[in-house]
């Protein structure tokens, strides 16, 4: 083996009859490397062409007074606003409950990990659509109409309803087909997303951190809050920055879950697919437009804040 | 006083079974042993961070054996010093004296004690990015010797330095050990190491800790212990 490691690739031998001279041997050249970087760049061009093209078609399509005109129309402002607000609303929760899980996991093992690890990637590997309709089965069992009736009690006790109506919203009565059906449609997906950066952030984080934080003195909860979560910042920001952009993406399960009616369930992928069923591009294109804006202002923050490394 | 009785650690396939050994209080104990043999474990049982099958552990005169580390009272410096990234090297001090609820007044007073003792009272603003080694070495001794352990625990401190920052901490840990009058347990592969540091050294054999040598064994003009090591 040694032997063979040693021997020159190209060695060219005489080893005709009668010739005893030392075979000689000719100094090894190395191919040019320009057909690998040639190809490698070629392919990865063409599909950062693919994107750039799809900005500047849409970006060629539309005009800041269509984006403008959009606006004027109270139907958009309401699922502009509403998208805001649930996506906000959507990653705020994901980010409370991918914390603990992300943690958990990253730390511990235990008995069934893998198929916890499993179901938690459900949501990601299953069609949007799917999801919707699940949503939408749960919360006609009996368990979920007596979540559905809890969380109607819960709304007129805080007197959420009396709030939504000052600022103009139609009052919630339920979950299925109202305002909350769009969080949880949204947090359903989301969250899934989140929970996979927050284990990449921890397992990024040494174990070590808590180990001495622990030897000083600190409580598990003291160690985590003072020493793990500062370091985790930058995760955070990325996992909550992806479960909004993924959550003002969403459309399938909102359409399924909650609905598209105007001024009620309407988030903005919602607006595109009302106005291109009416055949009024224009509008479906300038509120992509908005859309398009809002997911590169989120990359943006990302990658100005978040994780240096691709946790997806 | 740190006294190991019958330890038996098991951690997956590896094991070590029946370690005792004590370091006297207020000596300087050196536990060495080769990569893998299973010091650093021992360490961390000391420490509490790693759970024990048998076998007792006690600090000055306290059963450790299933205590928290927080209830344990113990200063621990480890490899590499483990500084936390977004903390100030006044925070560092500082860490384990808010958890206690120090009050701001003697919090400082102790921190202008650690700094001049250590040599880092200008680097009490700056975080661990840009830190030297032996900077950040003074750092995680500072951090551990806060709040007054009288059990101070170092694993492998030293092995990332090079000879002369490791030479003048080895004189640090000597001199500090001395001032604050703590029972160190030092964990290191380095003979040169033990041979400066150690009143007390230790060698894991055959994942059996023997003692191997102590100071008080010199006697004029005989090869001690020590010597023999250093042949070796």
């Amino acid at each position: 083996m040694t032997d063979k490691l040693n021997e020159p690739n190209d060695v060219r031998t005489d080893y005709s009859a009668g010739n005893t001279s030392t075979p000689s041997i000719q100094r090894r050249k190395v191919g040019s490397d320009l057909p690998f970087f040639t190809v490698f760049l070629v392919l990865s061009f063409s599909y950062l062409l693919l994107i750039i093209s799809l900005l500047i078609a849409d970006a060629s399509f539309t005009s800041l007074q269509d984006i403008g005109r959009a606006f004027e129309s109270k139907e958009i402002r309401y699922s502009f606003m509403l998208s805001m607000v649930s996506c906000t609303l959507a990653s705020a929760v994901s980010l409370l409950i991918a914390i603990p899980i992300g943690y958990l996991m990253s730390r511990f093992n235990f008995t069934g990990k893998n198929l916890i690890d499993g179901i938690l990637d459900i949501p990601i590997v299953l069609p949007p659509l799917v999801i919707g309709l699940s949503l939408l089965i749960l919360f006609q069992t009996g368990f979920g109409r007596s979540l559905d009736k809890t969380f109607s009690l819960i709304v007129d006790k805080i007197g959420l309803n009396n709030l939504l109506e000052m600022i103009g919203v139609k009052p919630i009565r339920g979950i299925t087909y109202e305002l909350p059906s769009v969080i949880l449609a949204q947090f359903s997906v989301a969250c899934a997303f989140a929970v996979r950066t927050m284990r990449v952030t921890f397992d990024q984080i040494s174990k070590r951190f808590e180990s001495v934080a622990l030897t000083l003195g600190c409580r598990r909860d003291q160690a985590f809050r003072y020493v793990v979560l500062p370091e985790a910042i930058p995760g955070i920001i990325t996992a909550g920055t992806l479960a909004w952009a993924r959550s003002l993406g969403e459309f399938g399960p909102i359409l399924v879950f909650s609905g598209a009616t105007r001024m009620k369930t309407e988030v903005l992928p919602t607006t595109v697919f009302l106005e291109l069923s009416i055949g009024d591009v224009e509008a479906a294109v300038a509120v992509s437009m908005i859309m398009v804006v809002a997911a590169f202002l989120v990359l943006g923050l990302t990658r100005v804040l978040g994780l240096r490394t691709n946790t997806i | 006083m740190i006294e190991v009785e019958n330890l038996t650690i098991q951690q997956g396939d590896f094991s070590i079974t029946n370690v005792s050994f004590t370091v006297p209080e207020g000596t300087y104990g050196v536990l060495m042993g080769s990569t893998g043999s299973g010091k650093t474990s021992i360490l961390e049982a000391v420490c509490g961070l790693r759970p024990i099958v048998s076998g007792r552990i006690v600090l000055t005169g306290v059963d450790v054996s299933h205590a928290k580390s927080a209830d344990r009272n113990i200063g621990y410096v480890p490899q590499e010093g483990v500084l936390f990234q977004k903390m100030t090297v006044r925070q560092h001090l500082a860490f384990a004296l808010k958890i206690r609820k120090w009050d701001n007044h003697q919090i400082q007073q102790r921190i202008d004690k650690l700094a001049e003792l250590l040599g880092i009272g200008h680097l009490l603003h700056r975080r661990p990015k840009g830190l030297s080694g032996g900077e950040r070495q003074r750092v995680a001794l500072g951090r551990a010797l806060s709040f007054k352990p009288e059990v101070l625990l170092l694993d492998e401190p030293l092995c990332a330095l090079d000879d002369e920052v490791r030479h003048q901490m080895c004189n640090l840990l000597k001199y500090v050990q001395q001032d604050q009058g703590t029972t160190s347990l030092h964990v290191t592969h380095s003979t040169s190491e033990a041979i400066r540091l150690a009143d007390y050294l230790f060698r894991i054999v055959g994942g059996k800790v023997v003692e191997f040598a102590t100071m008080t064994e010199n006697h004029e003009g005989e090869e001690t212990p020590f010597d023999r090591l250093e042949k070796e």
